[in-house]
Order: structure tokens, then C-alpha cells, then sequence
């Protein structure tokens, strides 16, 4: 990523590039349309984020506890239900698009 | 009535069981809650097809208690909205005045409530979604205490903020429904027994803590919430807060200097957790699925790029670049720091105070399509109900009166697990 987006008084710009770049790590095609709007809204929406900046260091006191439950086998979704849903399936199997 | 306000996505019966606490009740459940056998699309095309397998455990519990279902209500797609237009089958109409929004993202139930197509509805709160569409509607909504009422088959869009709440015409018609929701559920390991929850009562009746009695009860009053907010919802919020007064609660002006941050904070970590969230809609297992030829990649972001609409596709964009290297510290660190800032103070506040009382919106409902090409102005709308969501606890709206002829909220928020105290205090409201 570039390291123009941020500087350091917090302005955040964003240009299409780089919403072209986080599109491609969300996974997310975009019309080009899109990539001009969201570059001009990114750019008020991460300034406007900025603000965090004034935000003090605070000790987080989570009270955080792992919750397990015993590992027993119970009744799930029988295989039809779960292909229920898929767009594709064969055998008994989801159908993916191809790898590469 | 029903074509006219948009309120249902699926119109779509399940029967009640026989004659429990809630029989002869219509319930309208928001199309983010999964029912078994009828379609439930989160307002967007991704899902427009999708059936899902088996109930939330909210739906169970609701016919189990005698509700009878009458449909999955119109929302914001997959939660993210704070007026109800950015739907995948067209925005829901408020039906106080037609030409403006119900709020958001739960608009469908609040305006089924609102327009007596069904007693109680559920919705839920992420940052604000069940309160908002209550206050523009002039209904009651209820954001539970993270942990009260269980997420299993609420299909998520930010985990660590959402919980599900009820919509009703009255305080005891929200609580009561509250009552057979409420409670831990082993399909969702972040659900609390109130036994073993300090100072809870487990065996507590919300619709009984309505009782209108608010003798000795001591409201706090934050400066923060009231600044910025349109005068016409503030003199009719401080005049429900004199009513109060009036019947013997004690008002005192408090101060939260950390809400100044909550949007912003509640912003990326919602983003940040539904960009994770999201991730699962791939048009492989369930969810529309692109006919573009491509590898696997090309064709999950082609199916993406067809199945969310703008404010989604900017959510989960915005939340990959805000958890991604060289600005995780910048905004999502920063961001759990005012998120336990935010925590802390309204601890603060509770050492005080019994209730916080606020405008729940610091505007009156929009007009349609006013907000909706300028993000950054609908999401400065959730100011006062977003630093309750960053700090799991509980809340109400309840109307305070009208302003210009539209319904103004009042909201109460209590410390964890205080329903009954904010149910208390709202059913006071009411007896205005």
C-alpha cells in the first residue's frame, strides 16, 4: 500500500489506486464509477476517522473467559440441507469455481 | 397498508404453540434472523434466494411462548444503515409521514409495529439499529445487555456490538417479549446466566418492572448528548426528562467526555468486523452466485461485486483497509482504546446515577433519499446511540412527545443487565 494515503497530521487521502488495492484484498470487483465515489467519500470518511488520534492509551480491562462446551456428537444439518442453498453441487459435494 | 410502507420483505406465517405468555401476539421478525423454511435475505440480492435450515433461537423461544409470526421485515442490507433505504427490495416508508425514512437498520419492524401490521417485532442493535427506527417511528425499542439474549442464527455483521431487541406500541408490550427472548442459550457461548451474573435477578419480569414508579430514581443527564442536536428534539426531550422529575426522579447533569469518539470508534470496529464477517458470502455454499467464467478469485469478487450493494461493498472496504498493515494502529487499535474508554466512563457514571437519560437520535426522521449519497452526514446520526453498543449495555427508546408533528425518542440507558431500571423508567415516560 501506498505510504502517501496518511500523513502524518492525520489528512487522509485516498486515490483510486488505492481503493482499486483494498478492493482486491476484500475480494470485492468494482465498477470504475465506484472506485472515483469511494476514493472522494474515503478520503472525508478516514479524516473524520482521524480524530481517534486524540484518543488516550487505555488499559483495557476485559473481563475475557473462554467458553467451551463438551465435545460431543449431536444432530446436525443433514447433507441435503446443507447443499440446500448451494448454486452448484454434484455427488454430494459443493461445486467451487476452479482454482487457478 | 402494507404495499404502501415496504415494512415486509416475505409475508410468511409460523404458527404459536398453544397458549403461552405471548398467544394471540403477532410478531414481525427482522429478515436478519434466520426461520427455518422461509427465505430470510438480509435485505440484500446476496441472499435473495436463501432458506435457511433451521430458527434462531429467538424465533423458537417466541412461538414456543405462543407468537404467531407473520413475516420478515425490511432492513438496511445486512444491517448497515440508519434510515432503511439501502434494501435490496426498496426502502420501507415511516408511517407517521410516507415521505420520510423509519430509520434504521431495523425500519421494517418498527414501521410494522408503528402501523399495527403486527404487536411486537423484532430488530437488531448494532449501533444503534432497533432504537432509531423506534424513535423515528414513535414506538418502544429495547437494546438488550450484551449477553441477555442469545445471536444464534442472527446473521452477523458485528459480533462483538449486535444484540437482538423487541419493538412494541407500549413499554410492557417490548418488555414482555423481552422476558421470553431474554436468557443463555448454549448455541452462543457469549450469552450470560444471570445466576451467576453479580447483582442480576434471573428470575426478573421486565413486563412487571413496568410499572411506571420512579420515585428516588436518579437520572444523569449528559451534557454530550444534547450538544448538536436539532433544538426541536431537544426541548422535547428535556420536557419528558422534566416529566420525570415531576413524578419524583432526581435529575443531575453528568459528563461522558468519551462519546465524543464513539462513531468514530463503533465505525471502524463494525467495519472492521464486517469486512471478517462478510467474508463467508463467496456464492459457493449459499448466496448469489456470478456466472463470470475466472478463477476463483476473479469470480468471488465478481459475485460480490453483483450480490452487495454501495453501503456494504463501502463497509467492508473501508474495514479491510482499517485492519490492514501500517494502519491497524491507526484506526482499529485507536479504536478499541475508545472503545474501553467509553466503557469505563459510563461505569463512571453508574456510580452516580441509576439511569442516563438522552435523545435517542439528535435529528428528526429524514426525508427519503436525503441521506443517501453523503455517508459521513447518516453516520454523525448515531452519535448518542453508538457509545451504547461499545459498552454492552442496555437501552430504550420511548417516545418523548412530537416535534413538528414527528416522533421524537427519549433514550434511557442502564448499567449491564439494569432492564428492569431502564423498563421502570421508561414506563414513566409513557404515563405522560
Amino acid at each position: 500500500m501506498s505510504d502517501t494515503a496518511a500523513s502524518d497530521d492525520g489528512e487522509a487521502a485516498v486515490d483510486a489506486e488505492e481503493v482499486r488495492h483494498v478492493a482486491d484484498l476484500a475480494r470485492v470487483r468494482l465498477a470504475d464509477e465506484e472506485v472515483d465515489e469511494f476514493a472522494a467519500q474515503f478520503g472525508d470518511i478516514l479524516e473524520y476517522f482521524a480524530a481517534l488520534d486524540e484518543v488516550p492509551e487505555t488499559e483495557r480491562e476485559e473481563e475475557l473467559v473462554n467458553v467451551m462446551r463438551p465435545d460431543e456428537v449431536r444432530e446436525g444439518l443433514s447433507q441435503e440441507e446443507a447443499l440446500a442453498n448451494a448454486e452448484e453441487t454434484e455427488d454430494g459435494f459443493f461445486v467451487g469455481p476452479k482454482v487457478s | 397498508m402494507a404495499a404502501d410502507i415496504n415494512a415486509f420483505v416475505t409475508e410468511a406465517t409460523i404458527e404459536g404453540d398453544g397458549d403461552g405468555p405471548l398467544a394471540g401476539t403477532t410478531v414481525a421478525v427482522k429478515d436478519n434472523i434466520s426461520t427455518e423454511g422461509i427465505r430470510t435475505t438480509c435485505g440484500s440480492e446476496m441472499l435473495a434466494d436463501y432458506v435457511p435450515p433451521y430458527s434462531a433461537t429467538v424465533v423458537d423461544r417466541l412461538t414456543e411462548a405462543g407468537a404467531t409470526v407473520v413475516g420478515k421485515t425490511n432492513m438496511d442490507e445486512f444491517g448497515m444503515g440508519t434510515t432503511t433505504e439501502t434494501s435490496a427490495f426498496g426502502p420501507t416508508r415511516n408511517p407517521v409521514d410516507t415521505d420520510r425514512v423509519p430509520g434504521g437498520s431495523s425500519g421494517g419492524s418498527a414501521a410494522a409495529v408503528a402501523a399495527g401490521e403486527a404487536d411486537v417485532a423484532l430488530g437488531s442493535d448494532t449501533g444503534g439499529s432497533v432504537r432509531c427506527p423506534a424513535a423515528f417511528c414513535g414506538v418502544v425499542g429495547i437494546k438488550p445487555t450484551y449477553g441477555l439474549v442469545s445471536r444464534y442464527g442472527l446473521i452477523a455483521y458485528a459480533n462483538s456490538l449486535e444484540q437482538i431487541g423487541p419493538i412494541a406500541g407500549t413499554v410492557e408490550e417490548a418488555a414482555a417479549a423481552l422476558d421470553v427472548i431474554a436468557g443463555d442459550d448454549p448455541n452462543d457461548g457469549t450469552t450470560r446466566d444471570l445466576r451467576e451474573v453479580e447483582g442480576a435477578d434471573p428470575d426478573a419480569s421486565y413486563a412487571a418492572a413496568a410499572d411506571g414508579d420512579v420515585a428516588g430514581l436518579t437520572v444523569g443527564v449528559p451534557t454530550e448528548l444534547f450538544e448538536g442536536a436539532d433544538e426541536r428534539v431537544v426541548e422535547t426531550v428535556e420536557a419528558a426528562i422534566d416529566d420525570l422529575e415531576a413524578q419524583g426522579a432526581e435529575t443531575t447533569e453528568i459528563s461522558l467526555p468519551s462519546v465524543e469518539h464513539a462513531v468514530q470508534a463503533y465505525y471502524v470496529i463494525a467495519m472492521a468486523e464486517a469486512s471478517s464477517n462478510l467474508a463467508r458470502f463467496d456464492g459457493v455454499r449459499y448466496g448469489h452466485r456470478s456466472d463470470a467464467d475466472g478463477n476463483w478469485n476473479e469470480s468471488f469478487a465478481e459475485t460480490r461485486e453483483e450480490g452487495f450493494g454501495a453501503e456494504v461493498k463501502r463497509r467492508i472496504l473501508l474495514g479491510t483497509y482499517a485492519l490492514s498493515a501500517g494502519y491497524h494502529d491507526k484506526y482499529y487499535e485507536k479504536a478499541q482504546d475508545a472503545r474501553a474508554w467509553v466503557r469505563r466512563d459510563f461505569e463512571d457514571a453508574f456510580d452516580d446515577v441509576d439511569v442516563i437519560a438522552s435523545p435517542t437520535m439528535p435529528v428528526l426522521p429524514f426525508e427519503l433519499g436525503e441521506s443517501l449519497d453523503d455517508p459521513l452526514r447518516m453516520y454523525l446520526a448515531d452519535a448518542n446511540t453508538t457509545p451504547v453498543n461499545l459498552a454492552n449495555l442496555p437501552a430504550v427508546s420511548v417516545p418523548a412527545g412530537e416535534a413538528d408533528g414527528l416522533p421524537v425518542g427519549l433514550q434511557l440507558v442502564g448499567p449491564k443487565f439494569g432492564e428492569e431500571t431502564i423498563v421502570r423508567a421508561a414506563s414513566a415516560v409513557e404515563e405522560r
